[in-house]
């Protein structure tokens, strides 16, 4: 199943939260909505899954208006960051209750049902929990729950809003694993939200970046991380470094020092630039584009993390590898690996 | 060996002690000093028993005062079956009518956001904050002779007031926030998600309703049905303004009572009396029951 969303609007009032927002989605993709909370990236979801309605734009699925059908017939998959499991329900009975809803023409019978739920708590490895309630359930079992729930209905195209949201670390973590794996298995049209750049990373085979009910970026989680388009990305994805700057007559400077980076084809006026913590090199003073001082040292996991105070005003921080002699007080020169400058303040 | 019999021996003491001294400062943080306690606990308990416990034991007193037989007898007068039976479909229809209006709009408030919502949750607390009587009166001025609709309804040979559905409306009124009450902040508590989940598995409108909703808030919907009948049958202030007081046609078991006792009929008017105290006390059985389930509903949710 492919989607094709065209110039989506959708307001709150005077809020804009999509604001013509264009997107295609491939058979079998498992695509990623990235962005920060209001971001619209929610709204998107739910309006390709019927539970909203744009005011303006177009949403089809298979080349089919999708518009024209309510969320009952388009056929989706949808799983709530909430879960949103029927609680006076057994974990059977929700899995069972897309089968037992049909009309009456094509439900199929209870032994048929039976089986196939068998098979669904069995995909999601919880058959044992069977005939327990959702309140006696574990979040990351109850998201599993929800997931075999919307699977029953052999849907189209599967939602998911922020599935892992309300989930701890470690078990976020595990889940993620197991969705590729599991989307890699059933292979349907899957797009997940996410406010979380690590996840959406991971997980998806092409990532959307919103902002503002705008869609700033769509690419391969290697496209997003390594040419961000745009200052928005670089700065949400991957922890940046970002420095206001100015370009005049072919320098560059920071504050009122000049730094030894090309300019070439750099529009004048203040600008922004980015580099990736990590793509700081440390040498020497006097070397590099950069200078400054060290202010402290933090060892964090495989690196260690320094506050640099650099001449030109501006604090940040880097990523050197652990084997670098790095002291608090210590001048040292820093050339950026590499960077990139985004026109505008 | 005698030093650690000394050990074991010396070393609590001062432990107890300092337990004992942190318990009691735990204690006088937490409590009143005693005298206090005790003095409150007592004031509480003399004023129910005066004014709630007393009434009560004096109602089946006074109800059995000549005996069992004459108590059966008082219930089985035609009088008093008249006025039993009348309560009883009063409150069955002000109940049902109430059921689906409080469901309406505890669903509307909850699930829905439009204007005028606050104006219309003001609106269903109206019968608490009106004295009963005017609520009569109001029908009265709408459905009475001289009132708006009064020669239409008699060209058309309508009796509303001085009849059951007189009663009937005057009841409903004056008990319509109960069950809208009791769901509405259950309703808004559960939000619209297990909604939206059902319609997307494919389930229609009803189906969600009685499968999703339904089950979700029953033990609300109880709680607000047996308030209401509680308050439906035990109604005498709007039902007297409306009811005319006609003996053995409209008269319910609370206008019954008054009437009896004003007849120096002690014996008649309590027993009466006494059905209505069961109906309390039954109704206060069921209503802990049904809070118990209210509570257990509320506990699984701990995402």
């Amino acid at each position: 199943m492919t989607i094709e969303v065209k110039n989506l609007v959708k307001k709150f009032g005077s809020f804009k939260a999509l604001d013509g927002v264009d997107l295609k989605v491939d058979n079998g993709e498992l695509l990623a909505l990235l962005g920060p909370s209001g971001s619209g990236k929610t709204t998107l979801l739910r309006i390709i899954a019927g539970l909203d309605w744009p005011d303006a734009g177009d949403v089809s699925f298979n080349g089919e208006d999708a518009l024209a059908q309510g969320a009952r017939e388009r056929h989706v998959g949808f799983v709530f960051q909430h879960y949103a499991l029927f609680r006076h329900m057994t974990v059977f009975e929700n899995v069972a209750f897309g089968l037992r809803v049909q009309p009456r023409a094509v439900r199929k019978d209870e032994a048929t049902i039976r089986t196939r739920v068998k098979e669904l708590l069995d995909l999601v490895q919880l058959d044992w929990l069977a005939d327990r309630y959702p309140s006696q359930l574990s979040g990351g079992q109850r998201q599993r729950i929800a997931l075999a729930r919307a699977l029953a209905i052999e849907p189209r195209i599967l939602l998911l809003d922020e599935p892992f949201g309300a989930l701890d670390a470690k078990v976020r973590k595990e889940l993620r694993r197991w969705l590729r794996s599991l989307h890699h298995e059933i292979n349907v049209t899957s797009i997940f939200v996410t406010h979380d750049q690590e996840e959406a990373l991971e997980v998806a085979n092409r990532v959307v970046v919103m902002d503002k009910g705008r869609i700033e970026q769509i690419g391969s989680p290697d496209d997003v991380y390594e040419s961000p388009a745009t200052a928005f990305v670089h700065g949400f994805i991957g922890e940046s470094i970002e420095l206001p700057i100015q370009v005049e007559g072919g320098v560059i400077r920071l504050g009122d020092r000049p730094l030894r980076l090309a300019a070439d084809g750099l529009a004048p006026g203040a600008s922004k630039l980015f580099v990736r913590r990590h793509d700081m090199l440390v040498g020497p003073p006097g070397s590099g584009a950069f200078e400054g001082a060290i202010r402290h040292v933090r060892n964090f996991g495989p690196v260690q993390r320094a506050e640099v105070a650099l001449s030109g005003g501006e604090t940040i921080e880097i990523d050197a590898p652990r084997d670098k002699e790095l002291r608090a007080g210590d001048t040292i020169g820093l050339e950026p690996r590499r960077y990139r400058i985004f026109a505008g303040a | 060996m005698t030093m650690q019999i000394a050990d074991s021996v010396s070393l609590p003491a001062p432990d107890a002690k300092a337990r004992a001294h942190a318990a009691a400062a735990r204690d006088s943080l937490r409590t009143e000093p005693k005298a206090v306690r005790i003095t409150i606990i007592a004031l509480a308990m003399t004023f129910l028993t005066v004014f709630v416990v007393l009434p009560l034991v004096v109602v089946f007193a006074q109800a059995l005062s000549k005996g069992v037989i004459a108590y059966l007898t008082a219930l089985a007068e035609p009088e008093a079956l008249a006025a039993i039976r009348l309560t009883l479909l009063v409150a069955a229809i002000s109940v049902g009518l109430n059921l689906v209006f409080g469901l309406v709009a505890a669903w509307a408030i909850a699930k829905f956001d439009f204007k005028g919502k606050t104006f219309l949750i003001t609106l269903i607390d109206l019968p608490f904050s009106v004295s009963p009587v005017i609520s009569g009166l109001v029908f009265v001025l709408l459905f009475g002779a001289q009132g708006y609709f009064g020669s239409w309804l008699r060209e058309h040979d309508i009796q509303i007031l001085f009849a059951v559905p007189g009663i009937a409306l005057a009841t409903t009124f004056v008990t319509f926030p109960f069950v809208a009450r009791a769901l509405i902040p259950l309703m808004q508590e559960q939000g619209t998600q297990e909604e939206e989940a059902a319609i997307s598995l494919g389930a229609s409108g009803l189906q969600t309703f009685f499968r999703v909703t339904l089950p979700n808030i029953k033990w609300g919907v109880l709680y607000g049905v047996l308030l209401c009948n509680a308050r439906a049958m035990g109604e005498f202030g709007a039902v007297s303004v409306v009811s005319g007081h006609i003996r053995g046609e409209t008269n319910t078991m609370p206008l019954l009572v008054e009437i009896l006792y004003n007849e120096y009929q002690f014996v008649a008017a309590f027993a009466i009396a006494s059905l209505l105290a069961m109906l309390a006390l039954i109704t206060l059985i069921a209503k802990t029951v049904l809070e118990r389930h209210l509570n257990e509903g509320h506990e699984p949710r701990d995402h």
